[in-house]
């Protein structure tokens, strides 16, 4: 994985001793908290519901076991003994002291880490696939992409001012495991004529106005795919709106626009920065390239996996993945057993999980967008010995992709936007599955859910999706399916009237039984609702 | 009743007024109705609070119980940590939430 230079460490050390400055300025009261909260934001620190909150950037959800320790050593030192890993492959610490956090800073400097631009309206940590440089699908690494685009995007004078923040994902594969299209630029690296290109998704995003992003350009040369991200960003800070916060987004302009007239203006502003020759050096590509070469695989790696065990069976079935090495999977660290908070671990779980990833995966792991943790390359002998050590820990729940691998935001339990809770809908559906023995009978079925209409917890792009909202000082939560945020992507529809905290619970084991009732062989939740409409889940849900 | 609340500036914890000071204990806050924005004023100037503003309460058994559910959360710590609460011991604490 990418290691810093000089150059890297240098600007992240510089901006740990400017807010260093700045905090101690606003602790002496030479500071307001209006001078300080933008200068807070631009480090990544909240002040949320309970407490300040750090966030934390994973770089396309990248870490080696010395980050994982480091991560695991700030939440016992400074937090509560956990983190919360996020649907932006992130992690957030929620109770971190303002007196405290230029230390924080500092340790993660040490192990090459930051919380730069996690928040505010600048370009916020780049996305990625989490099985990049596994996948058996991919037609390259798209990391070494990813973070070319972290470099230009960090600091980048032009754009930490934007209209609005501004996410990035970058894949190489048919299968769309970023959710790419629901993101303000999408990149998908493709194969043309032996070729490498990118095609540019823009305009894509959830919240209150969810879209997903037309592609503006099947296929930008790679040698020029920087320079056009920044022709699109250039459009969208001239034109982007900035007197209505709602409608600032680049899917607003986009939309207002037109994807036609937009990307006209791309095109235009492309042409006269190619004259400019901003694209970084190929040399530069390649020296990153050279930190993601594969590791020294071994090619004598059998492909036979001892299933006598059913219950290691059934978590080697449901939770590795197709690696593009034979002998090797990508096994899936669940955070969600069942009734516990989606995404979080403490710290002796991250430490096990920096361990194992030194011992059985090349020292590499990653955050998925789902809020589970993944090793990417494990050889197939090893998976007993890496399956009992996380069961013993409470981390081998066989749940990938299931009704129990739920997204949540942390919702109104730790969030000052949320207006519903997230986390306790989520432990009561997987209880209530858990409870029923259904959650393998259902297959894939994925089950997202926000506390409010900001979409953190992605519930537009659930099969079935959860909205929290407020009425009149009491939860309610708003259901909707036929969502997908994959190569099939789609926009989850709004079922009707909204149900209580409990009856939220009924209405997914209603709609599930509907599914079990109409489903032809092989064919997951998503596809009977395509298949079938919304109307036989209505029916069942209010008649 | 209105409490007026805010963030302590070093450590970020919830902080209610109780009439003299600041407790993170909702049950010490003080009714302020008609006086939230000079007290506001005057004790963010002197740094012992860092946003206050002021929120609608009722009287239950006795102690301060602030209206809206999103203010309980606050007040009292997540729901779904109940060893991170401000009162861990009591199993029906929940109830005082919601």
């Amino acid at each position: 994985m990418y290691k810093y230079d000089s150059y890297d460490q240098a600007m992240v050390d510089a901006r740990v001793e400017e807010f260093r400055d700045q905090a101690r300025r606003r602790l002496e009261g030479k500071l307001t908290e209006d001078q300080f909260k933008p200068l807070r934001l631009m480090n990544g620190l909240y002040l949320q519901l309970h407490a300040y909150m750090l966030r934390v950037a994973v770089p396309y959800g990248t870490l080696d076991s010395r980050q994982m320790h480091a991560l695991a050593d700030i939440a016992d030192k400074y937090d509560r003994g956990y983190g919360h890993f996020t649907t932006r492959q992130n992690i957030q610490y929620n109770w971190i002291k303002l007196e405290d956090a230029a230390d924080i800073l500092a340790d993660l400097s040490k192990v090459e880490m930051h919380a730069i631009q996690t928040s505010g309206n600048c370009i916020r940590n780049i996305s990625s696939d989490h099985f990049a440089g596994a996948a058996a699908d991919e037609v390259v690494d798209p990391r070494p992409y990813a973070e070319l685009l972290r470099q230009w995007s960090s600091f980048h004078p032009e754009f930490s001012y934007l209209p609005r923040k501004f996410k990035i994902a970058v894949i190489a594969s048919e299968q769309d495991r970023a959710a790419m299209r629901l993101h303000d630029i999408g990149i998908n690296i493709v194969q043309r004529n032996g070729e490498l290109g990118a095609a540019f998704y823009v305009g894509g995003g959830m919240g209150r106005t969810p879209m997903i992003a037309p592609c503006i350009n099947a296929f930008v040369p790679l040698d020029q795919f920087v320079t056009y991200a920044e022709a699109c960003l250039r459009v969208y800070n001239r034109y982007g709106r900035r007197d209505n916060k709602y409608k600032a987004r680049i899917k607003i302009l986009v939309r207002e626009l037109g994807a036609e007239e937009y990307t006209r203006q791309v095109e235009e502003e492309f042409a006269l920065l190619l004259d400019q020759a901003i694209e970084p050096p190929l040399a530069e590509l390649e020296r990153i390239k050279g930190f993601f070469a594969d590791p020294d695989f071994d090619r004598d790696a059998g492909d036979d996996i001892d299933r006598s065990d059913p219950d290691f069976a059934l978590w080697v079935d449901r939770n590795t993945v197709a690696h593009k090495q034979a002998g090797y999977v990508s096994a899936v660290i669940s955070l969600k057993p069942v009734g516990g908070i989606p995404g979080d671990a403490t710290a002796g779980q991250m430490r096990l999980m920096a361990d194992l990833a030194k011992r059985h995966s090349f020292d590499e792991l990653r955050v998925m967008h789902t809020q589970n943790i993944v090793l990417p390359h494990v050889r197939k002998a090893d998976l007993h010995t890496l399956w009992s050590a996380l069961d013993d820990a409470g981390l081998g729940s066989p749940n990938l992709d299931t009704v129990e691998d739920i997204i949540a935001c942390p919702g109104l339990d730790y969030c000052s936007l949320a207006n519903a809770r997230s986390i306790p809908v989520a432990q009561k559906i997987s209880e209530r599955f858990a409870k029923t023995g259904k959650t393998g009978t259902l297959g894939q079925l994925k089950l997202k859910i926000s506390g409010c209409i900001n979409a953190c917890g992605h519930h537009h792009a659930g099969h079935i999706g959860i909205l929290g909202v407020d009425r009149k000082g009491v939860e309610n939560y708003q259901l909707s399916l036929g969502g997908s945020e994959a190569e099939d992507v789609s926009l989850a529809k709004i079922t009707g009237p909204g149900f209580s905290e409990d009856g939220i619970v009924d209405a997914v084991e209603t709609v599930t039984g509907v599914y079990e009732r109409e489903r032809t062989d092989g064919e997951r939740f998503l596809d009977t609702y395509r298949r079938i409409g919304m109307a036989p889940f209505k029916e069942a849900l209010y008649d | 009743m209105r409490l007026l609340t805010g963030n302590d500036l070093r450590t970020g914890a919830v902080t209610w007024w109780t009439g003299t000071d600041w407790s993170i204990h909702v049950g010490d806050a003080a009714d302020v109705a008609g006086n939230e924005d000079e007290i506001a004023r005057r004790e963010e100037a002197l740094r012992r609070v860092n946003v206050p503003y002021a929120i609608d309460a009722e009287m239950h058994e006795g102690h301060p119980r602030p209206s809206h559910i999103k203010d309980r959360v606050r007040a009292l710590g997540p729901t779904v940590r109940p060893d991170l609460t401000l009162k861990p011991a009591d199993p029906d604490i929940g109830n005082w939430v919601i």
